[in-house]
């Protein structure tokens, strides 16, 4: 069947004879998104949703936004969402894959959404093994409210709330929650991504793509952390912000996958 | 006329005060009467002190919370000190005869010695000694049926507590039985 | 299935806190999420044990925070779904209830007030009428507040609440207390099925090609779009104040005494009516059923009639303020109550009045 498109965004109308390589996906609107120049939410949205289509799941998939940067998820995303309260995504995500069971359920939250007000409803959606996907952007920063630290800043990160650098004796260590989930039994993938270059992107979309069919399989909990950046936040531009991923966020939080599912 | 009456069921917890209570409620509503029957709340529950208060009557009930009783059914001492000025001159006040070292001295209302543990054990069922004191207590205030009360019990009992009800049948009629043999003592 | 046996009821002797948990079973409901606290446990504890033998779904939440958020999600994906708590739980839900109230979603909330502030006491209380009715959380709502007086109505009620929650797209509250919770009545449970699922055209249920994508959200963060909305909430209160305010009386076509009482307290003024009655003392009573929104309209009436007023409650005044606002100065207004747990008698009540006549029969002489 014809998918409709909004034209706004479409390709050029002088670019007849030409062949269509690359689209909007029909499961993002046409509303252009607010994020600062060189952020990670706007492709992780994008590939979020190239796999919602893809997969054929836009009448099946519900998603849940955080409060953060990407408190306004719903307005890119077409699909039914709902907006949670800060930290209370996977509990209201659980409240919707329980009543709707046959539906995909997404939560997408920030760091001090899903790793500090939000960790017991973390810890425990995952310790029930809800069968969802929770998406966890790490870019170690408050983005919204203006650069404050995060539970995942780095020791010594400069931020409005530690100009001196973050002080692990005062304010603790940064806290590694996928490492901390994948003890629980509940959690049945549990992968660690970024979107900082193509190759990354591609694994990205991969863990995506596993995480919907396990929950299709009734798996339990997929949780998907994509270590990105916050250019604005961390007062950069869009190339540093890339070489401080690498060279500085990486090595605190290794990419990769933390837990797979057993072979049988 | 409006028949209403109002019971303070009091004594230790683990006595069955508030079975006591609730069996002499479901009993009430099975011969349709109007019932509510409240547990002890507020500072009553210290000390390891159980009470309900069960009101029986022909139609709705106002206060389900009340301090003044036309029955008081008390089994042990801290309950008769604390119950016996709250039953209404002319009244009823029934007690288990062993629990009490100081019997009740009002001399306006109706004192029946009840004693319930003793007959109890010789049933050899100690935990009916509450079933002989509702016995007794409908004996003097036939508010509900003794045949209700067993009734009930089936109804409220799980089944695997079935075998039980013929020693709580026995038992509410030695509790019956006790009122005149004690009236006959007293006389 | 067993269900099928249920469907017509016949009278029951239950506690208040089974009875309401029953009548949510046969109010249909697709979801309950809770956390345990006394005085109100024997909720989830029943469900737990119902739910599985019989129809729905219920979950024990890691904390209050989760389960208003569970409600949130479920009713945001068109469920019909409840929680109960007391004090300290519904004090953490507020963040959740002014959500939901903003999103517009209809749910139950059931508060079985135990005596505050803080950790409070297990015993019963009203000490929560103001979190319940002037709001709770933060933002311009209402909660639709029922107030049962009798196991009977914490049945009745759960049918009501979800018909006013569902009608108004707003959620409901059941305010009773421990004592209502914990005590046994006859009960005549309202009939299984007989409350009719609603349309929920605007629930995240999955976008499909015939209609935009629906989102349920309480961020407006453009002024005027926020004003609008809230506008929009204030006409539906308006409406909901104008077509269900919902109340009892007792005795007043005579009464020189008004006393104002609700949930417990009103069974205890009932009894104050009669022993008042008995001495020569025309009391009357008015029992607010729905508590927002409030009977102003009728106190005001009965303001013409009566000598003065007392609201009587198990806290330390709130409903008063109620109770003055709607009588407009045009007689006193008194108030006696008990705090932390402490349950007034219909004697006390009775001594207050009367000490009240005494003085002003002082003051005539």
């Amino acid at each position: 069947m014809s998918i409709e498109r909004p034209s706004t965004l479409d390709f050029p109308p002088d670019a007849e004879g030409m062949e269509m390589v690359y689209c909007r996906p029909d499961t993002l609107t046409d509303t252009p998104f607010h994020y600062c120049p060189g952020c990670g939410h706007s492709v992780v949205h994008r590939v979020l949703m190239e796999v919602v289509e893809e997969l054929g799941l836009q009448e099946k998939t519900i998603g849940v936004a955080p409060v953060g940067c990407s408190v306004f998820a719903y307005h890119y995303m077409n699909i039914d969402m709902q907006e949670a309260a800060h930290g209370r995504a996977s509990a209201v995500a659980t409240g919707i894959k329980r009543v709707l069971p046959d539906r995909y359920v997404f939560s997408y939250q920030g760091d001090g959404d899903l790793a500090a007000i939000g960790t017991a409803e973390t810890i425990h959606t995952v310790n029930r093994g809800e069968n969802i996907l929770m998406v966890f952007i790490n870019n170690g920063i408050y983005g919204m409210t203006g650069g404050q630290m995060a539970p995942t800043s780095l020791p010594g990160q400069v931020t409005t709330t530690s100009p001196y650098g973050r002080d692990v004796k005062m304010v603790g260590h940064p806290i590694r929650i996928a490492d901390l989930l994948i003890q629980l039994p509940g959690a049945y993938y549990v992968t660690r991504q970024a979107v900082h270059n193509p190759n990354a992107v591609r694994k990205l979309k991969k863990a995506f793509e596993k995480s919907f069919q396990y929950q299709k399989e009734g798996k339990g909990t997929c949780f998907v952390e994509v270590v990105s950046n916050c250019p604005s936040g961390w007062r950069m531009t869009p190339v540093e912000s890339i070489k401080y991923l690498e060279d500085t966020m990486f090595p605190a939080y290794p990419l990769g996958d933390l837990k797979v599912p057993e072979k049988v | 006329m409006r028949q209403e009456h109002e019971i303070i069921c009091a004594g230790f917890g683990g006595q069955g005060v508030l079975s006591m209570g609730s069996i002499i409620a479901y009993s009430g509503m099975i011969e349709g009467k109007e019932v509510s029957w409240m547990p002890s709340y507020g500072p009553e529950m210290r000390g390891g002190t159980a009470n309900c208060i069960v009101i029986v009557a022909d139609d709705r009930i106002s206060s389900p919370i009340i301090t003044k009783f036309d029955s008081a059914i008390v089994l042990n001492q801290p309950s008769l000190d604390k119950f016996e000025k709250a039953v209404k001159p002319g009244g009823l006040l029934l007690y288990e005869q062993s629990t009490i070292i100081h019997p009740p001295t009002r001399e306006d209302i109706d004192v029946v010695c009840v004693p319930a543990i003793e007959e109890a054990d010789k049933l050899k069922a100690k935990q009916v000694a509450n079933m002989i004191m509702v016995g007794a207590f409908l004996e003097k205030r036939p508010i509900v049926k003794i045949e209700t009360i067993v009734s009930a019990l089936k109804k409220a009992l799980p089944e695997h507590r079935h075998h039980l009800i013929p020693v709580n049948e026995l038992a509410l009629k030695r509790g019956k039985e006790l009122v005149h043999l004690n009236e006959k003592i007293t006389a | 299935m067993e269900e099928k046996k249920n469907k017509t009821s016949e009278a029951k002797l239950m506690k208040g806190n089974e009875a309401l948990a029953e009548a949510a079973i046969r109010a249909d409901i697709d979801g309950y999420f809770g956390y345990p606290i006394t005085p109100q446990s024997e909720v989830l504890e029943y469900l737990e044990r119902e739910i599985p033998k019989r129809h729905g779904l219920v979950l024990q939440a890691e904390s209050e925070i989760a389960s208003i958020n569970m409600i949130y999600g479920a009713a945001g994906a068109g469920a019909r779904v409840m929680t109960s708590s007391s004090g300290p739980g519904i004090s953490l839900m507020q963040e959740g209830l002014s959500y939901i109230a903003s999103a517009q979603l209809p749910c139950l909330v059931v508060n079985v007030v135990r005596g505050g502030p803080g950790l409070g006491t297990i015993q019963p209380s009203q000490g929560d009428y103001f979190q319940a009715v002037k709001g709770g959380g933060h933002g311009d709502y209402h909660l639709i507040v029922l107030a049962p007086a009798s196991v009977q109505e914490m049945a009745d009620f759960v049918f009501e609440g979800f018909r006013l929650a569902e009608k108004y797209r707003n959620p409901a509250m059941i305010l009773t207390d421990g004592a209502l919770g914990q005590m046994m009545e006859k009960v005549i449970q309202p009939e299984e099925g007989s409350l009719p699922k609603i349309k929920t055209p605007w629930a995240t249920t999955g976008k499909t090609k015939d209609r935009d994508h629906n989102i349920i959200t309480s961020l407006f963060i453009k002024p005027e779009e926020m004003e609008s909305v809230n506008l929009q909430l204030q006409e539906k209160y308006r409406k909901i104040e104008k077509d269900e305010v919902r109340f009892e009386e007792i005795k007043t076509e005579d009464a020189d005494i008004l006393l104002v009482a609700f949930g417990l307290s009103s069974r205890i003024c009932q009894k104050t009516v009669d022993l008042g009655r008995e001495k020569g003392i025309k009391i009357g009573l008015l029992r607010p059923i729905t508590l927002y929104p409030y009977p102003y309209k009728r106190l005001n009436e009965l303001a013409d009639q009566v000598d003065f007023m007392m609201s009587v409650e198990m806290n330390a005044g709130q409903m008063v303020e109620d109770v003055k606002l709607a009588v407009e100065g045009k007689v006193p207004v008194h108030f006696t109550g008990r705090m932390g747990g402490m349950i007034p008698s219909p004697d006390d009540v009775l001594h207050e009045i009367e000490s009240i006549l005494d003085n002003q029969n002082v003051l005539q002489d």
